[in-house]
């Protein structure tokens, strides 16, 4: 059996898929379409059943390539549960007698239940479910209040006689319904919802956004750091060091299976970024430098997500972010670029155009460094000084707004305009914050640490085969004609297309000048994403497409290079 | 001017309510707005608008929708 989850965006269908499925969720991601869907079991009395967490849809007319998506999968379920946000009751309904129109068992679960007291609203239960036919239950997913009646109630689910009507017929039945079932009592707003207003107003907008953005570095900055100052390193340095200048020592200071493992030894110590081996390198980079910024980054943005932050500030960035040829909601891929690229360009598939969809990710791969390869930037960079972490990203920053000037003048087609619904500030329930930061870390843990340490060992097979001795030469003209940089940093831009934090770890023992450093993080940054990113952008954007965004990458990487050339030295 | 009280919601002040009449567009355009409840017959309340013609904001029922300036213009309200 297939239970489908369906219903409007945003009323909580995954928070109630996450409740029935537990946390044996297993993602997939639909072939060949533009939107992901989520696959879950669990338990129906003896039966294991499928649970299905459909897109977010208001209609099944298909008005958008992610309703088409929802309304081919009503035929491969056998029962819906139709979520529907019971303060918002009218519109949600819409979607309700569609479903029913289709004759497929359903039952509803009429989820923020608890909204609806304090919204004034009151909806009488009794008549709703004569009126639809169906078993309907409230719910309040976040605090799993009725999921144990709707479970109870999915063998019950029912599917009424229902006509066929047209769209205006269909809105004119929702009205009846909505009347008769429905009173709304008149209340004074909140003072969450006057904060949600304020933040699509122009000047408190604005003050809103520097205050959130403001308060999310230095966040991120303070866990991050905290962590590495206060855990890792020292765990590293005073526990980990001793074990692997032991291990050195047996394995007798040297040699290829040494240096793969242990590293080689810097002034008879170990040296955890300049090492390069597996017990070394390998862990401290994933382990110690970036891990500490996922965690406090993916905390924010959890955060920020769960609040409801983000399609406010899509809002507010609208005009600007027409300019780039897009409109204010590819805010949110390019905030998820600041975590990982990859989730980034899938999330690109929230915008309509696919002339939305090659700017936004070409941009991204281009400008937004990821989580790791800011960790790097900040742990190398920063040593130096701040201003010279300050100039890589307003460098990179520049070139997100320049690229997006000419992107959006060359590239052919229409950029459609915003509409959105913004959904009301909620306090973040702390269970979905921390189940979406484990399994972010745990995604980075469990795909980045594997390419780190075959990175790693790559690294080594290729020094001792002499393959970058002979690129070196090769590129020279380039790296140091160019871009003023020793030629053996053309190893750290070939290793960026495994991974750029521990490409970056490579330029260290170079004894690069602060400015070299900024001009390397810049053209490792631009140049081609990491291979995981790569494989996104070959799915999302076609071969075609695939070869135009890296001409520009390689273009813009070399020429944004040449230029902090001329001006820094 | 057909009607000095029909105007597009772009032009609506903050906190002004009315009664969409109107819609000025194709058929995708009619179906994405009547998706969010923005259809004939209902009242909105503009929230507020962004500077330099970015999006509208609006409540309809109990939820917030922000329309891009450009499809707020063709959004016709009778403020009644």
């Amino acid at each position: 059996m297939n239970i489908l989850l369906m219903g409007n965006p945003n009323v909580g269908k995954s928070v109630i898929f996450s409740r029935l499925t537990g946390v044996k969720v297993v993602a997939s991601n639909y072939p060949g379409t533009t939107v992901g869907y989520t696959h879950g079991y669990m338990k129906l009395g003896e039966e294991t059943v499928e649970v299905t967490d459909v897109p977010g849809t208001y209609t099944l007319e298909p008005t958008s390539e992610a309703e088409e998506v929802a309304a081919r999968m009503l035929d491969s379920g056998d029962v819906v549960i139709n979520v529907i946000d019971a303060t918002n009751l009218e519109r949600n309904l819409y979607l309700t007698l569609q479903i029913l129109e289709r004759n497929i068992p359903v039952i509803v679960a009429l989820n923020m239940w608890d909204d609806t007291e304090h919204l004034g609203i009151h909806i009488d239960l009794d008549m709703l479910r004569e009126l639809l036919g169906v078993p309907v239950i409230p719910t309040v997913a976040v605090t799993a209040q009725g999921i144990k009646e709707l479970v109870e109630s999915i063998p019950g689910a029912a599917s009424p006689e229902t006509l066929v009507r047209s769209s205006d017929e269909r809105w004119a039945a929702v009205g009846q319904i909505t009347e008769k079932v429905q009173q709304i009592v008149h209340r004074h707003h909140t003072w969450r919802e006057r904060l949600g207003d304020a933040s699509v107003r122009p000047l408190t907008g604005s003050l809103i956004a520097l205050v959130i953005i403001a308060a999310a570095f230095t966040v991120i900055r303070l866990i991050g750091e905290s962590l590495i100052g206060y855990a890792l390193d020292p765990l590293f340095e005073n526990l980990w060091a001793p074990v692997m200048l032991r291990l050195s020592d047996l394995m007798g200071g040297g040699g290829f299976f040494h240096d793969v493992l242990v590293g080689k030894l810097i002034g008879g110590e170990i040296h955890f970024v300049e090492s390069l081996g597996l017990l070394t390198t390998g862990l401290y980079v994933p382990f110690a430098m970036v891990l500490p910024y996922i965690v406090s980054f993916y905390l924010v943005l959890g955060l920020l997500e769960d609040f409801g932050y983000l399609p406010r500030l899509a809002v507010l960035m609208d005009t600007i972010m027409h300019r780039l040829g897009l409109h204010g909601y590819a805010i949110i891929p390019s905030m998820l670029g600041l975590g990982c690229n990859v989730p980034a360009i899938l999330a690109t598939r929230i915008l309509e155009s696919k002339r939305e969809r090659f700017i936004a990710a070409t941009l991204i791969s281009i400008a937004i460094p990821c989580a790791a390869l800011q960790a790097m930037i900040v742990g190398l960079v920063g040593r130096h000084g701040v201003q010279y972490v300050a100039i890589v990203f307003g460098t990179l920053f520049i070139v997100w707004i320049v690229l997006g000037l000419i992107l959006n003048r060359f590239t052919r087609g229409l950029s459609p305009e915003l509409l959105i619904e913004i959904p009301p500030y909620r306090i973040p329930p702390w269970r979905t914050v921390s189940q979406k930061l484990w399994m972010r870390t745990y995604g980075f843990l469990k795909e980045a640490v594997p390419i780190i340490l075959g990175a790693v060992l790559v690294i080594n097979i290729l020094y001792v085969l002499g393959v970058f001795d002979a690129i070196a030469d090769f590129t020279a003209p380039v790296i140091t004609g160019l871009l003023g940089l020793p030629k053996e940093a053309v190893t750290a831009i070939v290793v960026g297309f495994l991974r750029k934090d521990v490409a970056l770890g490579l330029l260290a023992p170079l004894s690069l000048s602060a400015n070299q450093l900024v001009i390397g993080s810049v053209v490792l940054a631009m140049f081609f994403p990491c291979i995981a990113t790569y494989v996104v952008l070959l799915r999302e954007l076609g071969v075609k497409n695939l070869l135009k965004a890296s001409g520009i990458m390689v273009v813009a990487a070399l020429l944004v290079g040449g230029l902090l050339n001329l001006i820094l030295q | 001017m057909p009607d000095a009280k029909h105007v597009p919601l772009s032009r609506m002040e903050a906190g002004q309510s009315g009664i969409v009449v109107q819609i000025q567009g194709g058929q995708g355009m009619i179906n994405r707005l009547g998706a969010l409840g923005i259809r004939p017959g209902r009242r909105v309340t503009k929230v507020g608008s962004m500077f330099m013609r970015g999006p509208v904001t609006v409540q309809v029922g109990n939820a917030r929708v922000a329309i891009g300036f450009g499809m707020a213009k063709r959004i016709v309200v009778d403020l009644g």
